[in-house]
This record gives C-alpha cells, sequence and structure tokens, in this order.
C-alpha cells in the first residue's frame, strides 16, 4: 500500500555541509517501507508543484520513524533543510521496490556513492550475511560513517584521497582485494554503469538503484524511465519505471548506456 | 435541500463534472492504489496508439513556477494491450470511460477509433495537440483546415462521442472550436500544454532532453479559463476546461467561463487526491451559495 501522511519531523540535522538528516513520524510508511523504497516530499510553497523523491536512510519501525538523509540540490529542498523538530511535511510512500533482502548471499558488497550512500545504511540493517560496504565520498566530509561500520566492514574511497583509497568505490574494492557473491549500489550513472561491468566480469549477482526526474513518483506520468533489455510489462517498449519497477533493478535487466 | 452535481456530454451523464487530464493519471491503475475512482465523473486515460510508442529520451520533465514542462512523448502500449488490459480494469469502477486517442496520421487515428468502436467505452478525445511528437499531434491542432478534416475521417469511424482536444497554441482559439465543430466534434476540450522551453544555466543545457516541453499546471490557468470562455461562446458543444485545476475553486472558474465538465491535471502530481478533492469541492461550493445543480452554473459568469 501507498499512503499519504502528514509526517511530523521528529529530528533534523546537518551532518556534512549541505548533507541533512531528518527522522520523520509516519506511522503508516515506516510500517511497511523496506530498504531501497523512496518517499515523496512535499513542498509546502505550492508554486513547487513536483515532488522530491528522496531515499530511506533507516527505517524503525517500532516507533514509526523513517530517516532520510538528503542533499541540498534546489529550492525544494533548501526549503526542507529549513524545517526542524516539531514541523510538518506532506509525504507519499512507502513508493518504488526496494532491494532484494531474501537471497541469502554469504558476502555481499554494499557500495554507496554521495548521496547513494544513505540508503546503504538501512540496507546493512536488514540484509542478512556478511557485508562489506564502500563508501565512495568526494573529500574528507564523510557522513553515515558510524551507521554504516555498526552493520558490516566500512571501506572508503574519496577523490581527493582524504579519507581511504584515493579515487572511486571500485579502487577502493580492487586496493583492498575484496570480494563477494553480490553487489547492491546507489550512486551517480558513471558508478552504477562501472560497477555493472565489474559485477558481470566477476560473475556476481548485481542490484543497482537508479534515479531520474520524476513527476508523480507511482509510475502514471512515465517522466522517470530507465532503458530496459527485455519489454517492460507497462508499456512493451523497453522503458522501465524507475519510480515503480525500480528503482532497484537486477543490472542484466536494464541498459544503461 | 440536493444538490445536483451530474452533467451531460454529448449524451453521456457523468455523475459529476470532473475527470482526469490526459496523460496525468495513466489508466488509473496507479491512482486507483489512493481512492475508488468512482468518485469520479470519468478518468481520461493516456493517450493510445494504433502501435506501442516509447516515448522520448530522459530527462522528460522539469518543474518551473507553479508549473511543470513535460515532453513524455506519448509513451503508450498501443491499442491491442489497451484494450486486453486497461479497458476492463477500469470498467471495475463506477466512473465513464474516455480513452484518449493519439496519432501520426489520419489513418493511424482512425485505425485506434475503429477498434475502440465495439469497446465498452464511453468517450473518444481525440489528441491532435500533442506539442512534443514530432509528426501528427499537434500539426492536426494548428491549422483549422487539418482540423476539421481530422474530426470529419475520425467521425466516419467513431460509435462514441467524440471530444476534439484543442491547443491553446494557435492565434485565435473560436477559430480552431469552430473548425472542430464544422468537422462533426462532439465535444470539445482544452487546453493541452502551451509549448515551453527551460534552460538549466548551471550546466548550459536544455533542463528537458526534448529541448521543448509542453507546460502546465496553476500557471496556465488564466489562459486556459480565458480560452474557455472564448471557445464555449464560439459554438454550440459542450466544453471541457482544463489547466492548472487544482480544486474546486480552480474547477468553478472554468464552469462559469462556459466549462460543461473539468479535468485535473497536473494537480494529480502535487496531491494523488487532487481530482477526488476537485469534485468535493464543486460540491462545498454549491453548498455554500445554495445551488441546486451544477447545470445552472455552467457559463453563468456576467458582468
Amino acid at each position: 500500500m501507498k499512503y499519504k501522511e502528514t509526517a511530523v519531523i521528529t529530528e533534523q540535522r546537518e551532518i556534512a555541509p549541505d548533507i541533512f538528516s531528518m527522522w520523520l513520524q509516519t506511522d503508516a510508511i515506516a510500517k511497511e517501507a523496506v530498504p531501497g523504497q523512496f518517499i515523496s516530499l512535499y513542498s509546502h510553497d505550492k508554486s513547487r508543484m513536483l515532488p522530491r523523491p528522496v531515499s530511506i536512510c533507516q527505517i524503525d519501525g517500532t516507533k514509526g520513524r523513517v530517516r532520510l538523509v538528503y542533499r541540498i540540490a534546489g529550492k525544494g529542498t533548501e526549503e526542507f533543510s529549513g524545517y526542524g523538530k516539531g514541523d510538518t511535511l506532506e509525504v507519499v510512500g512507502p513508493l518504488g521496490n526496494g532491494f532484494p533482502l531474501n537471497r541469502e548471499y554469504d558476502r555481499v558488497f554494499l557500495v554507496g556513492g554521495g548521496i547513494g550512500i544513505p540508503p546503504m545504511a538501512g540496507l546493512a540493517e536488514r540484509l542478512p550475511g556478511e557485508k562489506l560496504i564502500v563508501a565512495g565520498y568526494r573529500n574528507s566530509e564523510v557522513f553515515l560513517k558510524e551507521e554504516l561500520e555498526k552493520n558490516g566492514k566500512l571501506y572508503l574511497a574519496s577523490e581527493d584521497g582524504s579519507v581511504g583509497t584515493k579515487g572511486n568505490v571500485l579502487d577502493a574494492v580492487r586496493e583492498n582485494h575484496l570480494t563477494a557473491q553480490a553487489l547492491f549500489a546507489c550512486g551517480p550513472a558513471p558508478m552504477l554503469r562501472a560497477l555493472k561491468a565489474y559485477a558481470a566480469e566477476q560473475g556476481m549477482d548485481c542490484y543497482l538503484s537508479l534515479e531520474e526526474r520524476m513527476a508523480c513518483g507511482v509510475g502514471a506520468c512515465l517522466a522517470c524511465v530507465c532503458r530496459s533489455m527485455d519489454v517492460d510489462a507497462h508499456t512493451h517498449v523497453k522503458n522501465k519505471r524507475i519510480c515503480k519497477d525500480g528503482p532497484v533493478f537486477s543490472a542484466d535487466e536494464i541498459d544503461l548506456g | 435541500m440536493e444538490f445536483r452535481t451530474s452533467v451531460n456530454l454529448a449524451g453521456v451523464e457523468l455523475k459529476n463534472p470532473v475527470m482526469t487530464a490526459s496523460g496525468t493519471f495513466g489508466s488509473g491503475a496507479e491512482y486507483s492504489e489512493f481512492y475508488d475512482l468512482g468518485a469520479l465523473g470519468a478518468v481520461v486515460t493516456k493517450g493510445v496508439a494504433n502501435v506501442p510508442w516509447p516515448g522520448n529520451p530522459t530527462p522528460r520533465i522539469a518543474e518551473t513556477a507553479s508549473g511543470m514542462l513535460n515532453a513524455i512523448g506519448l509513451q503508450n502500449p498501443g491499442i491491442d494491450v489497451f484494450i486486453e488490459r486497461d479497458i476492463p480494469f477500469l470498467r471495475r469502477f463506477d466512473t465513464k470511460i474516455i480513452v484518449n486517442v493519439c496519432g501520426k496520421t489520419i489513418a493511424d487515428y482512425c485505425e485506434v477509433v475503429e477498434k475502440l468502436s465495439d469497446q465498452p467505452v464511453d468517450m473518444l478525445e481525440i489528441n491532435v495537440s500533442c506539442p512534443n511528437v514530432k509528426e501528427g499531434g499537434i500539426a492536426f491542432g494548428q491549422k483549422p483546415e487539418a482540423l476539421e478534416t481530422v474530426t470529419r475521417e475520425v467521425k466516419k469511424y467513431a460509435r462514441q462521442p467524440v471530444i476534439m482536444k484543442l491547443s491553446p497554441n494557435v492565434t485565435d482559439i473560436t477559430e480552431m472550436a469552430r473548425a472542430a465543430e464544422a468537422g462533426g466534434a462532439d465535444v470539445l476540450s482544452l487546453i493541452n500544454t502551451l509549448t515551453g522551453m527551460k534552460i538549466d544555466i548551471h550546466r548550459r543545457t536544455f533542463a528537458i532532453a526534448n529541448q521543448t516541453g509542453g507546460l502546465s499546471g496553476p500557471a496556465v490557468k488564466p489562459v486556459a479559463v480565458r480560452m474557455v470562455y472564448q471557445a464555449a461562446r464560439a459554438v454550440s458543444l459542450p466544453v471541457i476546461g482544463m489547466g492548472g485545476i487544482c480544486n474546486g475553486e480552480d474547477a468553478m472558474e472554468f464552469i462559469l467561463a462556459g466549462a460543461a465538465a473539468v479535468s485535473v491535471g497536473t494537480a494529480n502530481f502535487n496531491n494523488p487526491y487532487a481530482a477526488k478533492e476537485t469534485a468535493e469541492g464543486i460540491q462545498a461550493y454549491m453548498e455554500k451559495y445554495q445551488i441546486g445543480d451544477i447545470k445552472d452554473l455552467i457559463g453563468a459568469v456576467h458582468l
């Protein structure tokens, strides 16, 4: 089920420059959400019509809360960052499919790049098996390090070399001679493209979380499609809806170009 | 006091004047997860062609002040899948079904209309006004002669009443309204989106891959109300008004301007319940002003 709720912010703070962490009281959504799903946040300013899709970082089903960690990317997210404890937001969720949790791998890679790191925190909490978590940052402004370390072995990479391996997430995998049976990832398109190739080369199962500009967020408007290898169930034209059929796809079902 | 919200469009009785704008609501499945589609007068489906269309490259949308640009490019599964899957789905709800038909040539439109002729749908809406596909679409919607011709041809195959959906990207909307009427249209709907452009100044590129897209949302509402007013006075056909409607008050502007029914489009993206709440808002307006029959307010704006 999808729910529209008036969510109450229970906590919000800036955890790195322009990166905000927000806990929302969203009883119905928190009860059903799984890692890899996202939530649509609606602006109080009605001149901004479209919801902002934000992936779920962590889920506390007991308290009925979800945590979102997002980067200020424009006016909408800037508005959200200005709210604090007790303020409310209209939200719809949980949206999308989420990561598969039932595959029983002994050892998996969880790979996050930049603002693709947050969903890996919640995924690490729920996914069974040994987790090798690889997080790629721009520089020393790391975030969610403690949360990631709690549920797996964490390896860092940074573009400027200020933390962890200098370079990207794959450089960190190679430098540390890491291997696993499967790979779960979220991050920028070039990173996902490289990980897809790497997983294919290593014979690993690979699940990627994609993003695209969205309008409805529920699968109706067909704005956020990606190319797929097989004909899609909706239109039969090899276009999958990221908001509805994804955002998580098995790497072999999508064409990343 | 009883409040009658039903309206009649070319012999089709709608329980209330609120429908969904084509392309914003799919075939209803996604929004039926939020509410019973029986709350609406009609569901207008996303455009369907004779064969599947893949649509445009992404990004397909961009937000603008009080609105958005879209260039989806009419991605659709084609009429055969639509008949097999979407019509039976919509038949489960107590609402009228209006199928939006798109095409690249007159023959394309006629093929779809003919295939729908024995289907349990209530009306057809012919999309001659999509600004985002290169052939067809708007080519028929900007020249009165072409519009009259396509209307006349489609009418030869149609068993259901035909709605011609007009483009606002014209100099004189009344000329287009009269052309559709002359071709035999049963109902007009307007406005489709206004052609627009957004540039990402940081990347120095177009915000959507198609470069241009259709502007919709509250930003276009005053243009839409004006065009509905002009079109409704120019012809004797019922008019379906749309463009930026978010609630009952917005809908009432269109009805007072002359619309016999209204469509909710972009607002569905801002609030999944927008169309349902618009129907409730119209009812609330009638109660507030003690209007017993919505039909008494159609075109009731005065000096």
